[in-house]
């Protein structure tokens, strides 16, 4: 159909002028080399993609991996029960929903000042400790990876429950009657039966959850003090402090050919379920 | 069991909600420490005395209703689009800009404007900020408004079309009205996403097209300040409504 | 005899399923036509490339003489009533009437739509929306909506699908009545042949994409030509190869003489409430069933019996 065709061709001239061409030019850029006054200059090289091997470089890859792994692995904790008792409160299951989905719709940035708020040395958590005699110093909470780590897992948990939720919701109620009929007490139901039920949606909120973590920027740039450089604060640091555009394009496309592989292979996984 | 996990879901809750709660409180504390001293209304009032905190809201304001007003209808058509016939590639590309990392499609718009500007002698400025948001908008729109299509039956249109429709009048006088609210629904993500983005906008904002949250970052940098509180409490109650309203019309629709 | 619409040799292909295989209908002008067929034949396909929502792989439809294979839907002088009906949720029953009408931009809308709910019997509801009308109100809407347009063909996709019983039987009537008073070509597409059987002039029997039989349904159904078509249309008993519809059978104690009788035991008999039906297990070894009016005598399992009827009936096939 004609519509078709011009419906879809503002899009693709969007997509093509504003998100494939950006990136190619960044491919491009991560093949040149920095010139003397931070411009980008010939001769093509692969110079930047070797760097990428400096111990010191691999040293924050690696803590970027650990962090984004830590991060979904607190959500996955702290979200499971709470997708599992929204699951099972019939009645106000919307209201509860609204109740996890309305801090995430405001905010991002509002949210992680939140906690720059509460642990600061003055702030609220190290004030009432000391006003209520626990402590005589405040304690450094802030600018940490503790503290980037908190700020990761507040602002994405709401990805990590909203998939679990939904693969509770649409499970089979008579699964986990069954169970306790056979015999099995509520813990063991849990872990023999829902949580093996749920793996769909506990893969979905880990890739929902991972991914973000991994390129994040806001949060550890505000919440770690410039002391926890993960890849993403290394990307902006290289295309405006360092000013070496293509050593930061390097390290971008490394991060975005990371991000493509791991969601291929998750959409890869979620076709062949449906299939 | 169903105790304990009530339980723990109201700390859930709590730990959810309260940071964001304590935020608001204490942008009425009289005194800039983490000591309630008094009611006040003093930073408000320093809000508005801030002119660079006004200019960087008039920027937010502006930025985010262009954006969303082009992305809406970019997205809608798009998703109309690929409703009726899959495009994988494009599908694709919307999906992956969506899971890009802000901080590489920041550098990567970036790139391209002063790859641009070699030969156009712009700079940056407030149109390019706009570009960057309709091209991360776009994505969110598009899921919103097919999600809503594809509870919608093709049926409608072909019995249209058998009527005499073609198939604009078909889209027209038939889909359209029935998108309404999932069109609202994603005008209304595409707001917020806009207004809230620091990451992307600080890197192709241009020096005198400084929104709102560059202006909360930079002051957040220097450190907490109870301005920032009130500011942030006007935003979470401001958005926290548009996002209820959206919903009450999606759920209406 | 003017044939308002034709299919000459139909063939529609999908990757992987050939669904209509050459179809040959001519369709006389003002007729009640019925296509039937079990689920998976292609009579919808064919409804759907009679209406212009697929085009043919080969083949032509024609309408009043024209080849119209590549025309829009919206092109063609043709309209359907949908399964699901299909009425636009956002619009009154009167807008949906209207929709049609609005579209070719006439002047004397208000009197058409007058007129057709009055033929529907839907005066007095079209204000309301379709989520506040019955099953067999919104069907009048879908009906009256596309007679509006006064079609040269009417195209009905199982329109008593989604109706209830009872309904079912009432709306045969109505339907076909309707169909006289507007003069207009009805073309249904069925798998019920009941349906099929009391409501056309002609119909089509349908299977595996090609048509078995066409005729009246008098013909169809007491001269079948193909076992399918016999079974399709009703019940039979396959007797030693022979075809015998249960209402041609009778049950006797002794053997008739003109007529042909086959011995056997009385296996059950099922009250049915109009009628009674005897299962009888026969002396080469098949069953059949034979129905007998419910003031005839009891027949207990066990009894021996003869299972008779006339040759006339008999339906053979090669």
């Amino acid at each position: 159909m004609n519509l078709r065709r011009w419906f879809l061709f503002p899009s693709w001239l969007w997509m093509a002028a504003l998100f494939a061409t950006p990136l190619a030019i960044v491919l491009a850029y991560s093949f040149l080399t920095r010139g003397v006054y931070g411009g980008i200059e010939q001769p093509w090289t692969v110079e930047s993609y070797q760097r990428l091997f400096d111990p010191l470089y691999l040293s924050i890859y690696l803590r970027s991996i650990v962090m984004a792994i830590a991060s979904t692995g607190f959500c996955l904790v702290l979200g499971f029960p709470a997708a599992l008792f929204i699951a099972s409160s019939p009645q106000h299951k919307n209201l509860y929903l609204q109740l996890v989905m309305l801090p995430f719709w405001t905010s991002f940035l509002v949210r992680t000042y939140a906690w720059l708020f509460l642990l600061r040395d003055t702030g609220l958590i190290n004030s009432a400790l000391q006003a209520m005699g626990i402590i005589e110093n405040p304690l450094p909470m802030l600018y940490n990876d503790g503290a980037v780590l908190l700020g990761l897992v507040y602002g994405y948990l709401p990805f990590m429950v909203l998939p679990i939720y939904a693969t509770l919701e649409r499970m089979d109620p008579s699964l986990a009657d069954a169970a306790a009929d056979l015999g099995a007490r509520p813990l063991a139901t849990l872990f023999r039966v829902t949580i093996p039920l749920c793996k769909p949606g506990i893969i979905a909120g880990s890739v929902l959850v991972f991914i973000p973590s991994l390129g994040a920027y806001l949060t550890p740039d505000l919440l770690g003090g410039g002391r926890t450089v993960l890849i993403g604060n290394l990307v902006q640091n290289q295309f405006t402090t360092a000013r070496d555009w293509p050593f930061g394009s390097a390290v971008s496309i490394i991060l975005m050919g990371l991000v493509t592989v791991l969601v291929w292979a998750f959409l890869r996984r979620e076709s062949e379920n449906l299939a | 069991m169903k105790r304990w996990l009530a339980v723990y879901a109201a700390a859930f809750f709590a730990f959810l909600h309260l940071p964001l709660l304590t935020l608001a409180v204490f942008s009425f504390n009289s005194s800039q420490f983490t000591v309630w001293e008094g009611f006040s209304l003093d930073w408000y009032r320093a809000i508005v005395r801030t002119p660079q905190i006004m200019e960087g809201t008039w920027n937010s304001i502006i930025i985010a209703l262009t954006a969303t007003a082009i992305s809406t209808v970019v997205g809608t058509l798009c998703a109309y689009g690929l409703w009726k016939r899959k495009s994988p590639f494009l599908t694709g590309s919307l999906y992956l800009s969506l899971v890009t990392p802000e901080i590489v499609t920041g550098i990567a718009l970036l790139a391209m404007f002063q790859f641009v500007f070699r030969w156009l002698h712009w700079q940056l400025g407030l149109y390019t900020v706009i570009l960057a948001h309709v091209a991360f908008s776009i994505p969110y729109v598009v899921i919103v408004v097919l999600s809503r299509l594809r509870t919608a039956s093709p049926v409608l249109e072909e019995a249209a079309m058998d009527l005499g429709a073609t198939e604009w009048q078909a889209f027209l006088y038939v889909t359209l009205p029935s998108l309404v609210p999932g069109i609202i629904a994603a005008a209304l993500l595409a707001l917020t996403v806009s207004f809230d983005d620091y990451v992307i906008t600080s890197m192709v904002a241009g020096i005198d097209s400084e929104t709102l949250p560059m202006v909360i970052y930079a002051m957040a940098r220097r450190g907490a300040s109870p301005v920032i509180n009130a500011i942030s409490a006007l935003i979470t109650v401001f958005f926290g409504l548009l996002i209820l309203i959206s919903e009450r019309v999606r759920a209406a629709g | 005899m003017n044939f308002i619409l034709e299919l000459r040799d139909l063939v529609k292909h999908y990757p992987g399923h050939r669904a209509v295989e050459g179809v040959s209908l001519s369709i006389p002008q003002g007729s009640f036509y019925s296509l039937l067929g079990p689920s998976g034949c292609g009579k919808t396909t064919t409804l759907r490339l009679i209406a212009g929502f697929e085009d043919p792989t080969s083949g032509d439809v024609l309408l009043n003489g024209e080849i119209v294979n590549h025309r829009k839907p919206y092109e063609r002088n043709v309209s359907t009533v949908f399964q699901s009906y299909a009425l636009f949720p956002h619009l009154t029953a009167r807008q949906n009437i209207e929709f049609g009408l609005r579209r070719q931009g006439l002047s004397d809308v208000d009197r058409r739509v007058r007129e057709v709910l009055e033929l529907v019997r839907l005066t007095g509801k079209e204000s309301r929306h379709p989520a506040r009308l019955s099953g067999g109100e919104r069907q009048r809407v879908a009906l009256a909506r596309s007679l509006v347009l006064r079609p040269e063909v009417l195209l009905l996709d199982e329109p008593m699908a989604a109706l209830d019983p009872k309904l079912r039987k009432q709306m045969r009537l109505e339907l076909k009545a309707m169909q006289r008073r507007v003069g207009i070509t009805f073309l249904l597409v069925t798998h019920d042949q009941e349906e099929a059987l009391s409501m056309s002039d002609q119909l089509a029997i349908m299977n595996a994409g090609r048509i078995e039989q066409v005729g009246s349904p008098k013909e169809v159904y007491l001269h079948p030509r193909s076992r399918f078509a016999a079974d399709f249309l009703g019940a039979v008993n396959w007797i030693a190869g022979i075809g015998i519809r249960p209402e041609a059978t009778r049950i006797t104690h002794a053997a008739e003489g003109e007529v042909r009788s086959y011995p056997g035991v009385v296996e059950n008999s099922t009250f049915l409430g109009d009628r009674i039906q005897v299962l009888v297990h026969l002396a080469n070894g098949e069953q059949a069933v034979a129905q007998v009016s419910r003031n005839s005598s009891v027949f207990q399992p066990g009894d021996a019996v003869y299972l008779c009827w006339n040759a006339a009936d008999e339906m053979r096939f090669a």
